[in-house]
């Protein structure tokens, strides 16, 4: 059931996707244990030479490679959280959660609890339910201009300590992107065409990096999704500085 | 072992999977009518110290027309600082950094990374290229705010930081020299921006710096710490939207029009991944402060950065605030721009941009319906010395009283004391402070971020209710000034006065007419 990860994949361009439509993995009664998500994000993977990813338990069938080979093959399953175009920083996480530093770890935890509070009343369904301090939604849909707004990188840190695991947008704003790039916390995805109005929050969905492909089970639509390429591989590898230390462009250890 | 020497010189595209279809490039054919500039344009190849009358001297041949690899101010100002003769925008290349900016919100995180990622005892790769300014959180009992102020200092101290803006007493800010205020304005006022350099900041608004001609964009905390330990950042090379803007500005008018009408125009992602240039004879007639509005919120469009060609203006300003020499560059004629916009900027009106978005453009007077229960006046965008100003003036035009709640915060303690000391033309020498207090509004607050971005809750003027606020700041999103349900008109400073004395969204034509 677990497929190899290829290791070509820049060679799936999102113009000629090159899909092999048995890769789907077929349901099984674990896969439908929810929620649950399965990465091959592994932040001190690399730190500390263990090769082993984590593996979520009760989700194996889902292959995943750890990103010794050029492309990511990460894949995430989840329940879906839907939001609309222009979903700013402020929203994400509002300016009166910044005096919360991300890299003290106590308080990385607690930027998470506070992810995506900033959604109007409108969002009748809260991302994070009361009292709780993680997401049930590993995946996030998205309209147009995710992240639009401030250079915080509070906001894709509050999002993957919440457990946010992959966003699926039709655009992102650029700091935003880069920042989900630079820190590994979430990968920030795209969709050929817009989702945002066909999903609905709760869904269940997977996304398959290596097949650059997400499906929504719950409406049982496949989406193509356009190459995260070369940012794939530093997101795997827990951000640049992992990254970085992983392919040699940067000494291996701090003093 | 050396951090300096820790740096591939691989400029592998591991960042930025944007920013293709360069092939959708249109190779402008109208490009050269708006060089009217060119008399102050320096010889690209002279330095130019502050101290040097601006320089007269017409652009040799060379650097118009025919040149090789004809490139874009920002194209030029990367290609220099990656130590390359020629970028074409996609190009991804390590850039040496002039000047790294952070403050409270994000200088503590940039320093845990730095830490983290270079070692404890690690040190900063340049003392005297890092500028550090508390402004976001910092006339506020919030506990971690204040401790994240001293967490700067910490660092300062350790690291022997040469510019460093502190406040140690909190309950009066002017008995804290040192301190400035908002970062952008604190950049400009204190000569830390010059044509030419690449100027980074933890800080969306950081863009501001662009009105100098210099490339200017805002980072997270994990560039940062990167920059901090190396003077170097990977970047995509953007390519140029140039927008023309020709025309008598009608004296009505101010700079936050203009790029009120220009996102309203290509949208809140119109310029994403984009560089964005100001050219025209609008833009040369601008002062320094106008120009940095205008290059201010090109982020609001999505812009990674915003230039304005440096000129006599630009030199003017930094006669006295820089000793170091710098070299301003400008786009050649035959330079490529993805699209050009062109503006009459005599047939605009004053605009403003609609909640929940900066790119939801309408006529002031198309909004003259709309009830309003608060004006705020600040921020890096609207509360420098000429936005505070120019509020006096239709204070002054009007003799009458606000009628809603009128809170002004000064960005930086140089504009609050410019306020309470600088005539307004016309007043028979009152203050903007002396104006402002006849017209009843709110005594100025500390200089800071103030309430711009909402902020910890006891911060001065946050919009703790669901209430219509016309703002001279710079985003409008749900939640922006603190309540979620609030709505945000952004407006220039004309049509923020005029709003606060009737009550309602105000063309500042009734009262400047």
């Amino acid at each position: 059931m677990a497929k190899a990860a290829p290791t070509t994949f820049h060679t799936f361009s999102s113009s000629n996707p090159n899909f092999q439509k048995s890769s789907i993995p077929p349901a099984s009664s674990s896969f439908l244990k929810l929620p649950t998500t399965y990465s091959t994000k592994c932040r001190t993977q690399f730190l500390t030479k263990n090769s082993q990813s984590i593996r979520s338990p009760c989700f194996s069938p889902i292959k995943a490679t750890p990103s010794s080979s050029s492309s990511s093959t990460a894949s995430f399953h989840g329940l879906c959280y839907v939001v609309d175009d222009n979903i700013d920083t402020d929203q994400i996480i509002p300016a009166e959660y910044l005096t919360l530093v991300p890299s003290n770890p106590e308080e990385y935890q607690k930027l998470g609890s506070y992810a995506l509070i900033g959604l109007p009343s409108s969002y009748q369904v809260r991302f994070i339910d009361e009292n709780e301090t993680k997401t049930k939604y590993s995946i996030i849909i998205a309209g147009a201009n995710f992240g639009c707004g401030s250079s915080r990188e509070h906001a894709p840190v509050a999002l993957g300590a919440a457990g946010t695991k992959a966003i699926v947008a039709e655009s992102y704003a650029r700091i935003f992107f880069r920042n989900s790039v630079s820190t590994g916390e979430v990968y920030p995805l795209e969709s050929e065409v817009r989702i945002c109005e066909e999903f609905t929050t709760g869904d269940v969905a997977t996304v398959e990096l290596a097949e650059s492909k997400l499906i929504n089970h719950t409406t049982g639509k496949e989406y193509t999704l356009k190459s995260i390429g070369d940012a794939g591989p530093v997101i795997d590898a827990g951000g640049i500085f992992a990254y970085a230390r992983q392919a040699g462009m940067i000494a291996s250890a701090a003093s | 072992m050396a951090i300096s020497s820790a740096i591939s010189s691989t400029s592998s595209s591991f960042l930025h999977k944007k920013d293709v279809g360069l092939s959708a490039f249109t190779s402008s054919t109208s490009i050269n009518t708006q060089f009217s500039a060119s008399k102050y344009r320096a010889n690209k190849l002279k330095k130019i110290v502050s101290v040097m009358a601006p320089q007269q001297i017409a652009r040799s041949p060379s650097t118009t027309g025919s040149v090789k690899n004809a490139m874009t101010m920002t194209e030029k100002i990367l290609a220099r600082a990656s130590e390359k003769p020629h970028l074409t925008p996609g190009d991804n290349v390590w850039v040496n950094v002039d000047i790294l900016m952070t403050h409270d919100v994000c200088g503590p995180g940039s320093f845990g990374i730095f830490k983290k990622e270079f070692g404890h005892n690690a040190k900063v790769w340049d003392r005297e290229k890092i500028v550090i300014i508390p402004d976001h959180y910092i006339f506020t009992s919030d506990e971690r705010a204040n401790r994240n102020v001293d967490i700067l200092r910490d660092f300062v101290k350790e690291q022997n930081i040469k510019y460093f803006y502190d406040i140690t007493d909190l309950s009066d800010f002017k008995v804290n020299p040192d301190y400035k205020g908002v970062c952008h304005v604190a950049l400009a006022q204190e000569g830390h921006c010059r044509p030419g350099e690449v100027l980074l900041g933890t800080d969306s608004h950081t863009c501001n710096a662009g009105a100098f001609g210099q490339f200017a964009t805002g980072i997270g905390n994990t560039d940062a710490g990167f920059v901090l330990g190396t003077g170097k950042i990977l970047l995509k090379v953007p390519p140029t939207l140039r927008f023309v803007l020709d025309g008598e500005m009608p004296d009505y008018l101010l700079a936050k029009d203009l790029i009120l009408q220009i996102i309203g125009e290509i949208s809140v992602s119109g310029a994403t991944y984009k560089s964005m240039e100001f050219v025209g004879s609008t833009v040369e007639s601008l002062t320094m402060e106008e120009r940095m509005t205008l290059c201010n919120m090109v982020v609001e469009a999505g812009g990674k950065n915003g230039v304005v060609p440096a000129d006599a203006t630009t030199f003017k300003y930094l006669e006295g605030k820089t000793s170091i020499p710098y070299e301003p560059v400008y786009s050649d004629g035959q330079a490529r721009f993805v699209s050009e916009y062109r503006f009459d900027v005599s047939k605009l009106e004053p605009l403003v941009a609609k909640p929940h978005s900066p790119d939801n453009r309408a006529l002031a007077r198309e909004c003259k319906d709309v009830k309003i229960d608060r004006v705020y006046i600040g921020s890096c965008t609207g509360g420098k010395t000429e936005d505070f100003m120019a509020v006096a003036k239709v204070f002054l035009a009007s003799g009458k009283k606000v009628k809603v709640p009128t809170f002004l915060v000064p960005a930086t303690q140089k504009v609050w004391v410019d306020v309470y000391t600088l005539p307004v033309p016309g007043s028979g020498g009152k203050t903007c402070a002396q104006i402002f207090e006849a017209a009843g509004c709110d005594t100025p607050g500390s200089p800071g971020c103030g309430a711009c971005l909402g902020g910890p809750r006891d911060t001065y003027a946050r919009m703790n209710e669901a209430q219509v606020c016309v703002s001279t700041t710079n985003r409008n999103f749900p939640g922006r000034m603190g309540n979620k349900e609030g709505q945000i008109y952004l407006a220039s400073p004309y049509t923020a006065a005029a709003s606060a004395l009737t009550g309602y969204v105000t063309d500042p034509r009734e009262f400047l007419q």
